[in-house]
């Protein structure tokens, strides 16, 4: 499908135009302008030039929340890609159960991220969560708010609870566009379950799994509310994601240039991974 | 008048469609006959509006219209999927064209209920599109066409989801349905065969480009080159390279023939005949008729016909033979062709036969 | 290859079936020979494509058995039942190349990988496509993609029949003569039992060696090309098949002639059986002459198709087409004959016999 020619359609988008310059425009400029700038308050401003960004990029501790960023996002996807796969092989194609296991599967995703953190933080705790209790009374010693190893197991259960349905979802759109014919056409070539996956359902869900990826990956290595509401980045900074990092510098120590210049960092990377995504896609396109 | 000038379109640096020219009349019907891919459908589009050319203009009864959005033509489309708008009725799917155009409701049920007549939808009116045939859905979308009252109605590939009979049918009513308005009608098809039933003007379509445009049954007589003949061939046209020194046509293959009387008068050099698959013969009904040898290499029979493929030399041939011909594979035979019926195509593939009718 | 033997098989989609009109497909009792090449013809919805699923074994039929060279398979799964299928749309397998997509059933039943080699290229050999081996296949054009999925099938020596499911529906005009004399040439060469479902007559009559033509979940003919064409024994036999089909037109007999309006025509055998119902005549537009004598019509249409002409006439109300060679003319007075080798009289829609 290609556009017909004229100019008319500048007008109906620049409404979102308008929309984006200043939602998103113009605070980011904010941001690069506090980035080069030191204050000491009182609208009192000096020239800093790089040097938030020589100091951020020098920090440790920027080192090891990045690092924290980057472990939790592969674990995540480790675990939510195969399992939403398996999840959405083995849903119904037809009949009742459909819907019911699409309503099933979207509830999580409806749910706001905040609460969802509270939801977790409450059925953790030893002494009237759900898990936590049952896990205390099997003698397990399971406790989120001291024990980093226990922290992170609750907020990466928590996100894959969360998550899952929405690679499963695009999984489940991807598998139901295939048509009956392969499925009939490989018992007939007598294909073990294996080969049928590997050879008809996976080179059919590929391109939604490179949506699905792109997506969960972005978003993990956004993650700030749920763990910011189960374990406000701790136990110490064990649970202390770039996002965590950001608000502690931002308003808590009220460094505006170093959280300014580490936002900007912050934010190439994303844009860079992106588009190291974006690139595979298309070219994956390319080629078909 | 439908007009396009020297249109050509680029899609990626890749040609689609090259140097089309081509003037449709009103109150004609017009076939665009090509396989996949030789650009119908980039052809549709550009009409429709849907496209812009890349280079050339469209005209519109004299008016440049070259980019003219389709809301702003007078253009109805039919596409090879039944298009309708499920949750209305086959009535107010008829309707909805009028209704957009804001006609009053009693100028609406006059139309729709002669459309409906007209392609016979009558006791479907009240029903909803997905509880029809595939035939009764691509006649709603017809008769939808139809109301719009368009000056332009361009049909790709409609009849190609329908069942055989089915499109015998609708092939055999549209051409009446079309000369009742005086509308420019365009219809794309793979099948040579239903250009011939439709009748009114062909163009054949090659690689993006328009090879000839005329009265079909010309067209399908007196190709202008080899490509547009074997566009228009089906069963395939069977084809040979020969050589021709002095009075004698020396075939691939080896064989030597007298040259006939009627093209004794071409320059020696190599051509391709063509000759179409119903002129092949088993029995000789005139003395001037070409006798080969040839070897069967599989039969298929209809009923009343037969077709034999047939293998001379290097080239693949098809005869088709009325009555009940049973060969067996392999087995030699004799055919027999009248001259009058071979196409002559020089080195460049254009026809001599035409060139010479053209010089006397 | 098999022979493939329906005991009474009747099939419905809904449960608890009791009327007639419940199933889709009505009984259906015949005995397919092994080696035969047989096309289920008719319009949608008549039921073919249930048939073809029964025998592949993607349908259980609520009634009756099936049977591959005696031995009952009603209740075995497709892969037990060792057929190969070609379906509407080309189904290969993407990211493999033409060689593996061909190797894929003989791997995965374990055969020794130096037999697959040799059969593969066989294989390739036959369906034209050894130099395309090493190509990955969704670069292929439709008919060689459709080419593939049946070397998938005839890579194997063990199966009982090859089903073709409207294989040719995407496929341009001219590949679809390429394409259906090959398969002719493979039936006749290596005599595989195949059976093909269409709803087009002219690939069902020359691809098969008998067609069944089914009409609303039965089996109305089971006959060659040759004998639908001269004796369809019911109407819609005769409708279905030929292009245009048979003219039918209600006559009164008396005394060896047929009664049309107020024309008389004489019947090939005057000892034509009486019968009661709705009395028609049908013959075949190639069956009537067009010429100076006979009865008089009206022309009220013609169509030049190249290779003939078809001739849409009127005798009162009742149309006739006729079909008059390339190079004949149209009468000015038209008349027309009916040959009487082409009149077939039925009864009730079905056709007399013993005419």
């Amino acid at each position: 499908m290609e556009k017909t020619w004229n100019n008319k359609a500048w007008f109906m988008v620049l409404p979102v135009l308008l929309l984006v310059a200043f939602s998103a425009v113009i605070p980011l400029m904010t941001v690069v302008n506090y980035s080069v700038q030191d204050t000491f308050g009182n609208n009192q401003f000096f020239w800093a030039g790089t040097e938030w960004f020589e100091e951020i990029l020098h920090s440790e501790r920027f080192h090891a929340a990045l690092g924290r960023n980057l472990v939790f996002s592969f674990i995540i996807l480790a675990i939510e890609v195969p399992l939403g796969i398996v999840i959405a092989l083995n849903m119904p194609r037809k009949g009742w159960g459909v819907p019911v296991c699409l309503v099933l599967m979207a509830l999580p995703l409806l749910i706001p991220w905040n609460v969802v953190g509270t939801i977790w933080q409450v059925f953790g705790r030893v002494d009237i969560g759900l898990l936590g209790y049952t896990l205390a009374k099997l003698g397990i010693n399971y406790n989120y708010v001291q024990n980093p190893m226990h922290a992170w197991f609750t907020v990466i259960i928590m996100d894959i609870w969360h998550w899952t349905s929405l690679v499963v979802l695009l999984c489940y759109a991807g598998l139901v566009s295939i048509p009956d014919a392969f499925y009939q056409a490989a018992k007939i070539d007598g294909a073990s379950r294996w080969a049928v996956f590997r050879y008809i359902q996976l080179p059919k869900m590929n391109r939604v799994l490179l949506i699905a990826v792109l997506l969960r990956f972005m978003d993990s290595f956004m993650i700030y509310t749920e763990p910011f509401v189960v374990t406000g980045g701790g136990p110490g900074n064990s649970t202390t994601f770039l996002s965590i990092d950001l608000v502690k510098v931002a308003v808590g120590q009220f460094d505006l240039g170093p959280a300014a210049a580490m936002s900007i960092i912050y934010f190439l990377i994303i844009l860079l991974l992106s588009w190291v995504f974006y690139t595979i896609m298309t070219n994956y396109d390319a080629e078909r | 008048m439908l007009e396009l000038r020297n249109v050509s379109k680029v899609v990626g640096g890749k040609p689609h469609l090259s140097d089309i020219s081509l003037t449709l009349e009103h109150a004609t019907l017009n076939v665009l006959l090509g396989p996949t891919l030789s650009g119908k459908t980039s052809l549709m589009r550009i009409m429709a509006g849907l496209d812009a050319p890349t280079s050339g203009s469209v005209w519109f009864d004299g008016k440049d219209v070259t980019g003219v959005p389709v809301q702003k033509r007078s253009v109805a489309m039919v596409y090879q999927q039944f298009i309708n708008y499920p949750a209305f009725t086959v009535y107010e799917n008829i309707a909805s064209p009028m209704r957009v155009a804001g006609a009053d409701s009693a100028t609406i049920d006059r139309e729709v209920r002669k459309a409906a007549e007209l392609l016979k939808l009558t006791p479907f009116l009240d029903r909803t599109p997905l509880s029809l045939s595939g035939g009764q859905q691509q006649r709603t979308a017809l008769a939808r066409a139809i109301v719009k009252n368009a000056k332009l109605v361009l049909l790709d590939e409609p009849l190609a989801n329908l069942d055989y009979k089915l499109r015998e049918e609708l092939r055999q009513e549209l051409p009446k349905i079309f000369a009742e308005s005086g509308t420019i009608f365009v219809y794309a098809t793979t099948e040579p065969h239903e250009a011939l039933l439709l009748g009114g003007n062909t163009a054949t379509l090659s690689e993006g480009r328009i090879t000839q445009f005329g009265p079909t049954i010309d067209v399908f007589r007196k190709p202008d080159d080899l490509i547009t003949a074997q566009t228009f061939a089906d069963p395939p046209l069977n084809t040979i390279a020969l050589a021709k020194f002095g009075k004698v046509f020396q075939l691939e293959g080896g064989v030597a023939l007298p040259v006939p009387a009627h093209l004794a008068e071409f320059a020696d050099g190599t051509y391709t005949i063509g000759f179409q698959p119903h002129h092949v013969a088993t029995v000789r009904t005139n003395p001037g008729e070409i006798g080969l040898k040839a070897t069967v290499t599989a039969t298929e029979i209809t009923g009343s016909e037969s077709y034999v493929h047939l293998s001379f030399a290097d080239a693949r041939w098809t005869m088709l033979a009325h009555g009940i011909h049973i060969y067996t594979p392999d087995e030699e035979i004799e055919i027999f062709i009248d001259p009058r019926n071979l196409m002559i195509f020089d080195a460049s593939g254009n026809s001599v036969t035409r060139r010479q009718k053209l010089a006397a | 290859m098999a022979r493939i033997d329906l005991n009474h098989i009747r099939h419905a989609y809904g449960p608890n079936p009791k009327s007639d009109k419940d199933y889709a497909l009505k009984e259906v009792h015949h005995s397919w020979e092994d080696g035969g090449a047989y096309a289920l013809l008719g319009p949608s919805g008549c039921g073919k494509t249930t048939l073809l699923n029964i025998i592949s074994g993607l349908i259980h039929p609520s009634h009756g058995q099936l049977l591959f060279n005696g031995e009952d398979v009603t209740n075995l799964s497709t892969q037990e039942r060792n057929i190969a299928q070609v379906f509407q749309f080309p189904v290969i397998y993407d990211t493999m190349t033409v060689y593996d997509n061909l190797a894929f059933p003989l791997r995965n039943r374990g055969v020794p990988e130096a037999e697959i080699d040799r059969k593969v290229r066989e294989t390739l050999e036959m369906i034209d496509l050894a130099s395309w081996a090493k190509k990955k296949a969704r670069g292929l054009t439709a008919d060689q993609k459709q080419k593939i999925s049946l070397g998938r099938g005839l890579v194997r020596s063990d199966v009982n029949a090859i089903l073709f499911d409207e294989p040719l529906t995407v496929i341009d005009p001219h590949m679809k003569w390429v394409l259906r004399s090959q398969l002719k040439q493979l039936h006749q060469r290596f005599g595989y039992t195949m059976v093909y479902v269409t709803h087009d007559q002219t690939e069902a009559l020359t691809f098969a060696q008998k067609v069944v033509v089914m009409y609303d979940g039965e089996i109305v003919q089971i006959g060659t090309p040759e004998e639908l064409f001269e004796r369809p024994k019911h109407t819609f036999v005769g409708y279905f098949i030929g292009s245009p089909g048979m003219n039918v037109m209600p006559v009164k007999l008396a005394g060896g002639m047929a009664q049309i309006g107020s024309h008389q025509i004489q019947l090939p055998s005057p000892a034509m059986p009486v019968a009661a119902g709705k009395i028609e005549l049908g013959i075949r537009p190639e069956y009537v002459r067009l010429g100076r004598l006979g009865i008089p019509v009206k022309i009220a249409k013609v169509e030049d198709i190249g290779r003939h002409k078809i001739v849409r006439t009127r005798l009162e109300n009742q149309e006739i087409a006729v079909i008059v060679g390339e190079g004949q003319d149209i009468p000015a007075e038209p008349h027309v004959a009916f040959d009487p080798k082409g009149i077939n009289i039925y009864a009730d829609s079905w056709r007399v016999e013993g005419q």
